[in-house]
């Protein structure tokens, strides 16, 4: 059987949705493992750069001279923000479904900031230097989504 | 390995040793003009591939285009539901996503009338019996449940006629091993030894076996 057609006779072009998942998981070595570990714990490591520094989450590797870092010490599970970014349209895979602030937040006795994500009421809540602590979440398993988010801070110590 | 000096806090405690990171690419297939025919085909239990001229290869399943020629493929062309086993893998790992039990067959098949293989799955054979040159042919799902899928095609099943010891890779020169010793005549060219039957080799390796 032959037919020839034209290159548009098809009539409605099909389309369907397609999902392509790598379920990767990856070994995280001694240093990552540990600040993973410490998610699991509700505390925070870092490691203790030679000129002394705290690195938060923790670096393998000394930022200047390159040689390893083997001292892992507890930092403070509260901080500052340094700096953010509010989100006004959350995407299916941000962690958070209403408007939220990503924030670089440097914990108490850390000396480098790490990412996360911040609860708040609205953009006018936000500000540099405002301290923030991580709401964890209830099922923890070694993970960064082992934080369900960071809230503010207020003056007298209890969550805004 | 450089020895870690741990927090009191995480002394004593199960460590953290691997992380989960998947990732997921999310979107929508649009199959394209040459694409979508083939799968209206496919609702019909219709293996439909395409051609540039009467004459040129016959492409299942069609992208629309003759790469040897350069050019559009207009013309449709019914294809048997039965082929021929060109290649073929034994799976025996399971994997993440799939509904398969293991071992099975993923197999290419080169369909009657067509020019390239098309890759589906072997059933109703056990795995170590399926070889290159085997005869095969379609099982449809139910009619009820044919959509625009080549899934509509639950697998293939051996016909149970003779092998084709003559099957060639479309588009190759070289045998696939198996007609090389028809006849008794040596090969003169580079083949493919068959895993199962041994069948096969070289001039320069002595032949057979």
């Amino acid at each position: 059987m032959r037919s020839v057609t034209d290159q548009t006779e098809a009539g409605e072009i099909l389309s369907a949705p397609l999902i392509i998942e790598y379920p990767f998981k990856r070994t995280t070595g001694p240093i990552i493992g540990a600040f993973l570990t410490g998610l699991r714990e509700q505390v925070f490591v870092g490691s203790k750069a030679e000129d002394g520094r705290v690195i938060v989450p923790p670096a393998e590797f000394d930022p200047v001279s390159g040689n390893d870092l083997t001292e892992l010490v507890e930092v403070g599970s509260e901080g500052v923000i340094t700096t953010w970014a509010w989100v006004t349209k959350p995407h299916a895979k941000h962690p958070l479904d209403d408007p939220f602030a990503w924030i670089l937040v440097q914990l108490d006795g850390a000396d480098t900031p790490m990412l996360g994500a911040l609860k708040a009421g609205g953009i006018d809540a936000v500000a540099t230097g405002a301290r923030v602590k991580p709401v964890w979440a209830h099922e923890r398993e070694g993970h960064i989504d082992d934080i369900a988010h960071w809230v503010l801070v207020d003056a007298e110590g209890e969550a805004a | 390995m450089p020895e870690i000096s741990l927090p009191a806090s995480l002394q004593g405690v199960e460590a953290v040793r691997s992380v989960r990171t998947p990732a997921q690419l999310d979107y929508t297939f649009t199959a394209g003009d040459a694409t979508t025919r083939f799968l209206k085909g496919i609702t019909q239990k219709k293996i439909i591939g395409q051609q540039a001229t009467p004459d040129s290869r016959v492409y299942v399943p069609p992208r629309g285009a003759d790469p040897e020629l350069g050019a559009t493929t207009p013309i449709e062309v019914e294809v048997a539901q039965v082929g021929t086993v060109t290649s073929f893998c034994v799976v025996n790992l399971q994997f993440y996503g799939s509904g398969m039990e293991i071992p099975y067959t993923s197999a290419l098949i080169l369909l009657d009338g067509a020019d390239l293989s098309i890759m589906h799955l072997i059933q109703e054979i056990p795995a170590d019996q399926v070889r290159i040159g085997m005869r095969v042919e379609a099982v449809w799902r139910d009619d009820a449940d044919i959509e625009p899928t080549l899934e509509s095609i639950k697998w293939f099943r051996p016909t149970g006629e003779p092998d084709d010891v003559n099957v060639r890779i479309p588009g190759e020169k070289r045998g696939t091993g198996l007609g090389s010793w028809v006849g008794g005549v040596a090969p003169t060219e580079l083949v493919v030894r068959n895993p199962r039957t041994g069948l096969g080799g070289t001039v320069a390796d002595g032949g057979e076996g």
